[in-house]
């Protein structure tokens, strides 16, 4: 494994980062609040390139996506109660209410970490229509012979906006303790940045709680060659000793991955993960004779279908 | 974002320009008959008359190096050239060969809505094994197409040319002519394609922004300049080069059936008046065409003679036609070259004196973003420097392809103010610094800036974008063709000969907008896709103005069944009489329609993934 050329690649991706946030804090109040121009039909004003380039990023552009319909929002009904042609045929013509599915395993990989070695699952799958979906996830390694954290997944999913879909369903977690079951709330989607983003809330038995955030960047070096760091982060609301789990922020977890897309669905990749517990969870751990920080090669393929 | 040309290794080379002895030829053997020759002649089956028996069936094709099956007409690909004369009643018995349900549209064709051929709307489509005889006067003529309305079949090759003559002398005087016909031809089913969009909607897009771009972007324009370009793109997870949903990665781009490697040939003799019957039967790519060396003379649209006027290139919507008068004088060879808009492949064939006689094949054009003005409308104008000159001055002459992106100086500096004819500039130079005042602006040709009106359910999951002040000019040759030092035509350089048919003033309006969520691959009229909505009612024998407002960055052929558009200009003059409406991003559309055909009719994105999406509505006129 090239480590060099990774760390070239880790540079690059954190230097990027860092510009977006920067200019992010910078940008200026939005445009509808800047001062009175000069009337329209005043002389021809010679426009400052660097003024313009400032103008365009500052623009606002909050009113052109989501937010709510006004009130005197036009009526998109134009069919004066005319009813739709009742002739056949239709339904072998049009597509647009179609229900598809997808299977991704984002990530499949050999693990090499400090004390064990293993394999590593992070899939999820989905199947129904633009607005409502099932949702199956699974997240896990089984590593030196015995399985680790696992957690499965079953939500539906139903499209609230253009970038968002909220979440509902079960999480059963296995493997490392006793089984443990969860409702599931949460938001999956898109944010500004393309950043994929995923944050849960569960509630479980005996009064458990836990938060879940996951977010995922694709950085393109080229059309094919793809950084993706990803940054998840686990809080729980009581102690679970069974399962090496303290109240409060449990662990941070940060990966980047470089993957080459040989087709788009099939992208073989190496990577790097950090996994730090901390708080109570890292004392438990400790306990068990387990370091709080681990880090880990990985290999494997990314595939769709 | 600018890569010259396209860096193909040989597989892609030969994958984009097909194969030499490929095509639909290599099977014609079966029916037609015609010669495996290459270069191909004008060799496109003609059937002229007022009786027709068409049959619809499956063919084996080639035309990269894999073997396929083609949906087709009558055994080839495109189908037979239909030839009627105006004034005639044609009867066409269509039978349909294949195991799935096939129909047969008369695109742009005034008729009776049950002979429209649009299944579940005016007809329940023909069933396997079934003949269904259309019959019809011919009341029209000009250059038209016909296709399947089923599905995907434009796609897999149930689409031809059909050609009407005038009942009297042809105005339109010329010593010879061809048609032109182009498509996208792919490989996969289309249904994969459109599954594969709705699980990744950019699946198709090579060319998307890079992180060294970035890097090469601050080293050329300074770190403030790249992060601004960039900057609401990411604010709003829009893809500046998203300019079509399916690209050259899995298509190869067809003239009259032919891939650029085999080289569709039409003869001439050197000083002849040669027309030209340019159309688009492709699913899903609008094509910018060239002929280098010649100028062209555009003389109808969708069919309708139009004034003629001489320009250097035009960009052919999914659907549209032109009708181009080239006259030739030299004994040589002209290459016919049509990129696709998104600039990753291109059809390609030759004018020559003598067949088997080759041009030069020019290198396809770097590949634009989007700009403001795409994004934002009249927001937009001025934002990217250039930006005067693309929303109105389509003729400007650039050095600099750069002209075109949202940054340089140079650009700016670049500018030639002296070529915005008829346009009062320094009121659009404010109109680029006064964003804070827009809402009650006037327009620098002293038009108020029209209010848009948003439909409630445009706020939801099936709309990323809204445009409040799209833009209304149409002398824009759009994004990919501002300022390429070629004159190329707008909307604003038609004129349709004669004026409206109707010349009555609207009793009504209706607005619609064309709305999507790229990320989803849903798309839509006012954020409803067909399955959604409610028909849109026409009331017999009113004459009616309608409002597009493109709320997308995506460039969307609309096409009205049944009924004229009467496109009107800016000021609301009557412009062009059309049966597609090409409508550019973040642009404002209207028309008139008078709605004097009684029955169901289609009205759609012609695109065929956005119409299957959901962008398409019923109109019912009764």
């Amino acid at each position: 494994m090239n480590t060099s050329r990774h760390n070239h690649a880790i540079a690059a991706a954190a230097l990027y980062w860092t510009l977006i946030a920067a200019s992010a804090a910078a940008e200026p109040g939005s445009v509808s609040s800047g001062t009175p121009q000069p009337p329209a039909d005043g002389p021809p004003a010679v426009a400052q390139p660097e003024e313009t380039m400032h103008d365009m990023g500052s623009m606002d552009m909050s009113s052109m996506q989501g937010g709510r319909a006004p009130a005197d929002a036009r009526d998109p009904d134009y069919s004066d109660g005319q009813s739709m042609s009742p002739m056949p045929g239709m339904a072998e013509s049009m597509d647009d209410d179609t229900r598809f599915g997808k299977l991704l395993f984002d990530q499949f990989e050999y693990v090499h970490g400090d004390n064990a070695n293993g394999l590593a699952v992070d899939a999820q799958a989905y199947y129904g229509s633009d607005t409502d979906k099932l949702w199956l996830k699974l997240d896990g390694e089984r590593t030196g012979g015995r399985l680790g954290e696992t957690r499965t997944e079953a939500l539906w999913a139903h499209a609230t906006s253009a970038f968002w879909d909220t979440q509902l369903g079960v999480r059963h977690d296995f493997g490392d303790g006793p089984g443990r079951n969860w409702a599931a709330f949460g938001v999956q989607g898109l944010s500004p940045y393309w950043f994929d983003v995923e944050a849960t809330a569960y509630v479980g038995q005996s009064g458990r709680t836990a938060l879940r955030l996951e977010a995922e960047y694709d950085l393109l070096l080229t059309q094919k060659l793809i950084v993706t760091p990803d940054i998840e982060i686990n809080a729980y609301g009581k102690r679970d000793p069974a399962r090496q789990i303290g109240s409060g922020l449990s662990n941070v977890e940060l990966g980047v991955r470089l993957r080459y897309e040989i087709a788009r669905q099939f992208a073989p990749y190496v990577g790097f993960d950090w996994n730090r517990r901390v708080g109570g969870t890292a004392d438990l751990v400790r306990t068990a004779g387990e370091p709080a920080f681990d880090h880990q090669i990985v290999a494997g393929i990314r595939f769709w279908f | 974002m600018f890569s010259r040309g396209l860096p193909f290794d040989t597989g892609r080379r030969r994958f984009v320009q097909g194969l030499a002895l490929g095509g639909a030829a290599a099977a014609l053997g079966l029916r037609s008959g015609r010669a495996l020759a290459t270069p191909s002649t004008n060799a496109m089956p003609e059937l002229s008359g007022t009786e027709f028996h068409l049959e619809i069936g499956e063919i084996p094709v080639n035309f990269t190096g894999a073997p396929r099956v083609a949906t087709v007409i009558n055994g080839s690909l495109p189908g037979p050239i239909l030839r009627w004369r105006e004034g005639t009643e044609v009867t066409l018995r269509v039978t349909n060969r294949l195991r799935v349900q096939t129909s047969l549209h008369w695109h742009g064709i005034v008729l009776p809505a049950d002979m429209d051929g649009v299944p579940g709307f005016s007809f329940p489509g023909i069933a396997p094994g079934e003949t269904f005889v259309y019959r019809f006067p011919v009341r029209q003529s000009g250059t038209y197409w016909y296709h399947s309305h089923s599905k995907f079949q434009e796609q897999t090759g149930v689409f031809a040319p059909l050609i009407i003559d005038p009942a009297g002398p042809d105005p339109l005087r010329s010593d010879r002519e061809h048609v032109v016909m182009l498509n996208d031809w792919t490989d996969k089913d289309p249904d994969l394609i459109y599954a594969t969009l709705k699980r990744q909607s950019d699946f198709f897009n090579f060319a998307q922004p890079t992180a060294p771009q970035f890097f090469h972007d601050v080293a050329n324009m300074g770190l403030q300049n790249a992060l601004a370009k960039r900057r609401m793109w990411n604010t709003m997870r829009m893809m500046p080069t998203d300019l079509s949903d399916v690209s050259g990665a899995t298509y190869t781009y067809l003239m009259n059936g032919a891939s650029p490697a085999t080289n569709w040939t039409g003869l001439f003799r050197p000083g002849e008046r040669v027309r030209l019957r340019f159309i688009n039967g492709s699913a899903s790519t609008l094509f910018d065409v060239r002929i280098p060396g010649l100028k062209l003379t555009v003389v109808a649209a969708d069919g309708q003679a139009v004034e003629p006027v001489d320009v250097d290139e035009f960009r052919i919507a999914t659907a549209e036609t032109y009708d181009v008068i080239v006259q030739p004088d030299a004994d040589r060879a002209f290459t016919i070259f049509a990129q696709s808009m998104d600039r990753t492949g291109f059809a390609r064939g030759t004018l020559a004196p003598r067949a088997g006689m080759e041009a030069e094949v020019p290198r396809v054009d770097a590949r634009p973003w989007l700009s403001m003005v795409d994004m934002m409308g009249a927001m937009g104008v001025g934002m990217d420097m250039g930006g005067m000159s693309h929303g109105h001055g389509g003729n400007m002459h650039h050095d600099s392809p750069m002209a075109d992106m949202p940054m340089p100086h140079d650009a700016m500096q670049g500018m030639q103010h002296g070529d915005l004819a008829g346009m009062d500039h320094a009121g659009i130079d404010q109109a680029a610094m006064n964003h804070g005042a827009m809402p009650g602006m006037q327009h620098g040709n002293g038009t108020a800036m029209p209010t848009v009106h948003h439909a409630r359910t445009e706020y939801g999951y099936t709309t990323d974008m809204r445009v409040d002040m799209p833009r209304t000019n149409l002398d824009d040759p759009g994004v990919g063709l501002r300022n390429n030092g070629w004159r190329v035509l707008t909307y604003a350089d038609l004129h349709t000969l004669g004026g409206s048919l109707y010349n009555t003033p609207p009793q009504r309006e209706i607005e619609l907008h064309l709305t999507g969520n790229m990320e989803r691959f849903v798309w839509s009229f006012d954020g409803q896709k067909y399955s959604d909505a409610k028909p849109v009612h026409f009331r017999y024998g009113e004459r009616l103005r309608i409002v597009l407002v493109n709320d997308t960055m995506m460039t969307h052929p609309i096409h009205l069944h049944g009924m004229w558009s009467e496109v009107e200009s800016p000021d609301g003059e009557f412009q062009v009489r059309k049966h597609t409406v090409n409508v550019q991003p973040a642009q404002r559309v209207t028309y008139l329609v008078t709605a004097d055909a009684r029955g169901h009719w289609a009205y759609h994105c012609h695109l065929l993934y956005h119409m299957e999406a959901g962008m398409f509505r019923e109109v019912v006129v009764a």
